[in-house]
Formats: C-alpha cells, sequence, structure tokens
C-alpha cells in the first residue's frame, strides 16, 4: 500500500506503532463501546493500547475482562444486538475455544469486529503465526479479510466497521494479523483526525433489529426444518451482497485518506504483464515483493497477487487477473491435511476459482512459514523455481510443495 | 547515508522499557533525514522472564525493499551495532533451550560496533567476548547499568547517552544531529538533550583486531529433519533427581551468590526459598548451589538470615561455574581470603547492610 498522498481536507500525523496498537487507534477513532478481552499471545497487545486508552482519556468505552474467550465472545455479541459498537479478538486455539459463541455471532448477523492474532493451534505450545486459525470459520457468515501492513491495520478496522455495519450486510468481520510481524513490530502509520472517521463511519444503527425495550423482540429462538434454510440463504444473500458494499466503502475510504490499492480485495504488485503469479495472504507478502523485484531485475517476469479479503472470496479479481498466465503459485501459511493435492486453504480456493476459464494457468500449491517459520526472499525464489518447473510440466504438480521444512519434502 | 539495523541486547523484562524506548527514537530520528524504518521486538522472547537475555532491533533503510526484507525477520541481519545494556552479557546469552549460550555479538561483521554498558574497562571484557576471524571496534559507555522493572522507569539518563553513543559509532545510520531534533521535541529536552551528548562525548571507541578475545567455542545448533523428531511432540524431560541439561539459566544472571560457609548455620532457608531449586544438600550437611541451574534472583541472599554469609556477585568476577563449597572444603583458609577478597574488591550487595561497594 502507498502511503505518500494524504488527502487534502483531513490532517494524518505519522506515528510509529505496532499492528495492534494501530487497530486501538482505529478503535479509538471508531468510538467503540464495548470491548471484551482475553489475554493470549499474539491478539492481546491490543487488549493493553485500548486500556491505556481508556485510562488515559483518550477514548471512552466498557472494558471487559471476561473469565474466558469464550464469555469474551457472548458478551460483545450481546453488546452489539442491544446497538453497541463493539470489538473484540484472539489467536490460535483461544479463538477455538470461543467458537460456539463465534458461529452464533454469524448466524445472527450481528457486526462484531474482531482481530485474529494469528497463531499456529496447539499442539506444540507455539505461538508463531499460521492461518488456520482464522480460517476455521470461513464457511460460518464471518467476513474474513488479511492485513499485510501497520496502515492497512488502521485502516481495515474501519473499513471492517463500515461494512459489517452496512444494514445490507450486518455480518461480523474477522482481521487477520501475523503474529509477529505485524503484532509485535512497529511500522510507520498515518493516523487520521477524528473528523475523516466522522465522514466516513456512519453511526451503527440496527434500527427494527435492536434489542431494546422499546422495541420488544426475541432473538435466535427454536426453529425447526421448516425454517432453518431460509436463514442460510439470507445470510448467503448478505455475504453475496457484500461485494458491493465493499467497493463502495473502499473507494470512500481511498478517497478521504489518498491512499489504497486500485482493487478493493486483492493487492497486485507487478502482475499487468507477469507471466508467473505468486498469491499469497498477509505478511509473507513482504519477501515476496522484494523477491519479485530482483527477478524481475534478472528479467523474469513475475508478480504477486495478495488476496485481502478471503470472505467475500475474490472470485471475480482472480478470474481477470490470472487467465492466460504459464502458472500460478500459491503461498499457503495454513495446511489442509489429506485435502486435494494436500494443498493448503488458499490453494484449494483459488484453484476452484480458476477451473471455469478456458486458459486457466496451472496452479501449484506452495506451504511455507508454518508456525511463524520466517519466509524469507530465498526461499521466495526456490518458490518461483519450482512454479515455473511444475508450470512446464517438470516437476510433480499433483502434490503441494513445503518449502523451508527441514528433511526431505517430495 | 546509509541503511542498518541496531540491536538492543539486554535483560528481559528488567530493561524492556530501555530498549523499547531507545529502538523507537533511534526510528523516529532516522525520519529526520528522509529514511524509513520499523522495529522489531524478538518474538520468542515474549513474555519476557526476569532477566533471561532478550532483543529488541531498530531497522533502518532507505527504500521500502529493503524494510521489507528485514522486518519479515525475527531478527534482522544487517546489523551494524549491538548495544548490550548489561555487561554480563558479554558472557553470552542462552534464551531458550536447545540453542546452547551465543555469543555477545553473534551476528556483527566486519567494522561493526559492539556498545557495552559498563564499569569495566575493555580488557575485562575481552576476557569473555569471544574472539572474531575480523577486526570489530567494542565501545564502553561508562555506567552502571539501568534496571526498572515491567511497571516502572527510571528516566537516570542510559537512554539518552546510549543513543548518543550510538550516534558516535554510526552516524551513517543515525546521526547526533537527527536524535537532537528528534529528543528535543519531548518532555524534559533540556535534561534529555544533555545525556544525548554526554553520551556521545563519553562512549570509549576502540577497535579488536581479528582473534582477539576469549576463545570462541561457539557451535550454530543443528536442529533435526522432521523424519528424525520424536513424533506426536515428545521432548525428553529432565531425569529424575536430574536437571535439564538442554538450558541452563546462568546467562540470567548479572550477580551470583557466593557462600560464607564459615558462617552458614545450615538453616536451610535458601534450600527452601529458591525458585529454581538450586542447593544441593552436601553429606555435611550444607546447602551447596549448582551455578549451572542459578538465575540470580537473590532471593537465597535475602532470606539468609546470617549477616554477609550469601553475598551477590558481580558475574564478571567469575570466569566459570566452579564449585565452591568444594573449594571451601579443600582449603578453608585460601576460601576466607578469597571470600574476604569478594568483599573488599568486587561489586557485592549484601543483606546485612543492603550496601552496594563498588571496587
Ligand atoms: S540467586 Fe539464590 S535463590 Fe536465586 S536462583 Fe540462584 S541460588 Fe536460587
Ligand atoms: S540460608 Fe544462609 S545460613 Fe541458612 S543454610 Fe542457607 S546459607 Fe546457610
Amino acid at each position: 500500500m502507498a502511503m505518500t498522498e494524504v488527502s487534502r481536507r483531513f490532517a494524518q500525523h505519522e506515528e510509529l506503532i505496532t499492528g495492534t496498537e494501530a487497530v486501538a487507534q482505529a478503535l479509538r477513532l471508531a468510538d467503540v463501546d464495548v470491548m471484551a478481552g482475553y489475554p493470549i499471545r499474539p491478539y492481546d497487545s491490543v487488549m493493553s493500547s485500548v486500556a491505556k486508552m481508556i485510562a488515559n482519556g483518550q477514548m471512552d468505552a466498557d472494558f471487559i475482562v471476561a473469565e474466558s474467550e469464550h464469555s469474551q465472545f457472548e458478551i460483545v455479541k450481546h453488546a452489539s444486538a442491544t446497538g453497541a459498537r463493539v470489538f473484540v479478538g484472539s489467536s490460535g486455539v483461544g479463538w477455538m475455544y470461543a467458537m460456539e459463541a463465534i458461529v452464533v455471532t454469524a448466524a445472527l448477523r450481528l457486526p462484531v469486529v474482531a482481530l485474529v492474532g494469528n497463531r499456529a493451534l496447539d499442539d506444540p505450545g507455539a505461538f508463531g503465526v499460521e492461518h488456520n486459525d482464522a480460517l476455521m470459520v470461513r464457511d460460518s457468515g464471518w467476513l474474513l479479510y488479511w492485513v499485510a501492513e501497520g496502515q492497512e491495520a488502521l485502516d481495515a478496522t474501519l473499513l471492517a466497521y463500515r461494512v459489517a455495519e452496512d444494514a445490507r450486510v450486518s455480518l461480523p468481520c474477522a482481521l487477520s494479523m501475523d503474529g509477529a510481524f505485524l503484532t509485535h513490530s512497529q511500522h510507520l502509520v498515518l493516523v487520521p483526525e477524528k473528523d475523516l472517521v466522522e465522514a466516513f463511519l456512519p453511526p451503527y444503527d440496527l434500527k427494527k433489529r435492536r434489542f431494546h425495550p422499546d422495541n420488544p423482540i426475541s432473538i435466535a429462538p427454536q426453529y425447526n426444518e421448516d425454517w432453518v434454510m431460509e436463514t442460510r440463504k439470507q445470510s448467503d444473500a448478505a455475504m453475496r451482497r457484500a461485494r458491493g458494499v465493499i467497493a463502495e466503502a473502499y473507494a470512500e475510504l481511498k478517497r478521504l485518506t489518498g491512499r489504497g490499492d486500485p482493487d478493493p480485495f486483492v493487492e497486485t504488485y507487478r502482475v499487468e504483464d507477469a507471466d508467473y503469479v505468486l498469491i499469497g495472504m498477509g505478511t509473507v507478502a513482504m519477501p515476496i515483493k522484494v523477491a519479485v523485484d530482483q527477478l524481475r531485475e534478472e528479467g523474469k517476469r513475475v508478480g504477486f497477487l495478495r488476496i485481502k479479503w478471503f470472505r467475500p472470496f475474490p472470485d471475480e479479481e482472480l478470474r481477470r487477473l490470472l487467465h492466460g498466465r504459464k502458472g500460478v503459485g500459491v503461498v499457503d501459511r495454513d495446511y489442509s491435511y489429506g485435502s486435494t493435492r494436500h494443498g493448503g486453504a488458499v490453494y484449494n480456493e483459488v484453484r476452484s476459482a480458476l477451473y471455469d476459464l478456458e486458459d486457466r494457468p496451472p496452479v501449484i500449491g506452495f506451504i511455507a512459514g508454518l508456525g511463524g517459520r520466517e519466509v524469507s526472499v530465498d526461499d521466495v525464489f526456490q518458490i518461483e523455481a519450482k512454479l515455473e518447473q511444475a508450470a512446464a510440466g517438470d516437476l510433480g504438480a499433483e502434490s503441494a510443495h513445503w518449502i523451508g521444512v527441514r528433511g526431505p519434502v517430495e | 547515508m546509509a541503511s542498518g539495523s541496531v540491536d538492543i541486547t539486554y535483560r528481559g523484562v528488567f530493561q524492556k522499557i530501555l530498549a523499547g524506548n531507545i529502538v523507537k527514537t533511534l526510528v523516529k530520528a532516522s525520519r529526520h533525514s528522509g529514511k524509513i524504518g520499523g522495529t522489531i521486538s524478538r518474538y520468542s522472547d515474549s513474555p519476557e522472564r526476569n532477566g533471561i537475555p532478550a532483543k529488541q532491533f531498530a531497522v533502518i533503510a532507505e527504500s521500502q525493499d529493503e524494510l521489507h526484507v528485514e522486518m519479515a525477520k525475527y531478527e534482522p541481519d544487517n546489523i551494524r551495532l549491538i548495544a548490550a545494556l548489561d555487561d554480563t552479557l558479554a558472557k553470552g546469552h542462552e534464551s531458550w533451550a536447545w540453542y546452547g549460550i551465543r555469543p555477545i555479538h553473534l551476528g556483527l561483521r566486519e567494522g561493526g560496533a559492539l556498545l557495552v554498558v559498563s564499569e569495566h574497562e575493555r580488557a575485562k571484557l575481552l576476557e569473555f567476548i569471544p574472539r572474531l576471524p575480523f577486526e570489530w571496534r567494542l565501545a564502553i559507555l561508562p555506567g552502571e547499568k539501568s534496571f526498572s522493572g515491567l511497571w516502572v522507569y527510571h528516566d537516570d539518563g542510559t537512554e539518552f547517552r546510549v543513543l548518543g553513543a550510538i550516534a558516535r559509532l554510526i552516524p551513517e545510520v543515525v546521526g547526533l544531529e537527527e536524535l537532537e531534533k528528534e529528543v528535543g521535541k519531548g518532555p524534559k529536552a533540556e535534561q534529555h538533550l544533555d545525556w544525548l551528548r554526554q553520551g556521545y562525548r563519553e562512549v570509549q571507541v576502540g577497535t579488536v583486531p581479528a582473534g582477539v578475545g576469549a576463545p570462541n567455542t561457539y557451535e550454530p545448533v543443528k536442529l533435526p529433519e522432521w523424519t528424525e523428531m520424536a513424533e506426536a511432540i515428545i521432548v525428553p524431560a529432565a531425569p529424575r533427581g536430574g536437571r535439564q541439561e538442554a538450558f541452563k539459566k546462568f546467562t540470567t544472571r548479572s550477580e551470583r551468590p557466593v557462600i560464607d560457609f564459615d558462617v552458614c548455620t545450615q538453616c536451610k532457608q535458601c534450600f527452601v526459598e529458591c525458585p529454581d531449586s538450586v542447593f544441593e544438600l552436601t553429606p555435611e550437611g550444607y546447602y551447596n548451589p549448582e551455578y549451572e541451574a542459578c538465575c540470580g534472583c537473590g532471593i537465597c541472599a535475602e532470606v539468609c538470615p546470617v549477616d554477609d554469609c550469601i553475598v551477590m556477585v558481580d558475574e564478571l568476577a567469575f570466569a566459570d561455574n566452579r564449585d565452591l563449597y568444594e573449594e571451601w572444603k579443600a582449603d578453608r583458609a585460601a576460601y576466607r581470603q578469597f571470600f574476604q577478597g569478594l568483599l573488599e574488591r568486587e561489586r557485592v550487595t549484601a543483606r546485612s547492610s543492603r550496601r552496594k561497594v563498588s571496587a
């Protein structure tokens, strides 16, 4: 994301802050009413940032420390139903422990915004980034966004509230941020003033769905089989509408902040004339972009496409941007044991999205950076070389390639 | 103008805020000359544990690509300077199990600088710092190590003196002028600027030729392949009655407890209260610390009811973890002389007077 051009109307000042502090700044600007917390690394650094702002009088919100992750998500679900703008989050198995509350939040169409500080699922008790935690809800009706840089952490949080709370959508949104590289590193971030956010983000208004004595409703009754499928279809329709709402909101955010990518759903880096395109989510963008620049200097036409929104999945963009390429390599920071071609979740989605293309490119899967393992520029060179070989039929395309694991890989 | 990273190696928890402030100010200062940057708090140190060596980094770059390469790492590779905020880190640091003790200047390149906050002389530090195959710079910022806790912070000047010293050592990465601009913006600017300039003036810099220093015994650890690891997430535990070999704790300490066995009453308090079960019962009924396992927390010295019986002594007074009880048993007169010598010559904190004696 370019961070140079700044909208003339609105002042923004630069700060050196972590990705989680950038989220906290967005929460202050969005004037969040209720936040529930239960500590787990790496998400929890947002808790201390918000607590500090409340203590310093910079922010006015109810901060409720729950006794477990499950309660934490229940608290904000209920608060959201009463018309409060809420924030919550977790990491790894903490997110899993809250799962029952997480899925009902989506079913009830409550626009909770959550941060997932991506962390490997236990065991072992590791805390490096893997995307399996957030991906566990990919089928449940949560909007899912993957952040790559500190600036984007702030901007995407504002975007999340606007999209999630839009009456045409009304779905919860989870922002994924890689543990360590975003949560424990400080980035240069332009922080806008409140007037920009007020212009961008309308007040949260549930209208007839607001749970309030003046508006007597009962939420979440028991349904029998005559009713369930229709509610599922309502959620499906909302998720379909989200595409248009995201595009609209993103254009507005870009206009106000003076920064952003051409496309709301994906970031493209030197893709235009690329023969080979690498795909990834999150901070893996950093080494991949550097590798792309260096490969370009050697005359190789390589580009990078970063998936920002995983739900709704950018089908149209992928088809438009990837048809006719010589090869597409998907770098998954996740695993899906026993899946098609033993590939990761992103690989299988991308491959499926491209199936209808006449001139579909070969799609090769790579598993890298699990448990927070660094993905280096050299790793990306290796990925690109294997992609070329596999696309030419010189290397097995049947099975995802593991990069950076110690020991035999084929 | 140049880019590069600065590694701040410090004592976990006690120096966390100090290290964090230093890396943040370095990056913000570099903005005054149009550079970009970020900071990295080494993820595997979190949550920090008392005294256990930890690192934070300032990454300063001239292009997005330069920045992106380093920010995707746990420890950046383009280290221009390492600053050790506690001179006992000169003995090396073991931050986690399996990796062994790493030399303080690991990752330093030819011509790079190691800055140590210390009251000791260069020769003393080089007794502990391993030799390198190339020339490098050793800089000493005279002063006491600054320790605060997690919730309090001593604004005792160390932060700004270290920044000043850094500007002197790597002006091409971040210079005094940029730092003055940045520090001058903050609260208590006058005092902080004084400290900054003092550090710049007072730091003592010298080159260390290739091959000078302590023997370099460091071997990078070789981690097993997935086919060699035990299946299903199992690692060996400490043997019954034994100690965990994969992680010794002694690089955590800045001071070690030394016992005057002549006055010890065998009351057992030290044995009971030591959080790391460091004391072994001797056949004669004394409690003998196994120094490889001692983190130097000082609790034993606090609880020992006998004056000047357990004293905490500067870690740099010792070359190894030898068994002092055996020495006492072998030659009590010699041990008495040794113990008196410690009280007179070394930096000692003792329960009796809560005093601090500097040589
Ligand atoms: S200083 Fe004393 S109490 Fe603390 S670990 Fe060492 S022997 Fe135990
Ligand atoms: S606490 Fe002091 S007096 Fe008691 S056994 Fe330990 S060293 Fe001896």
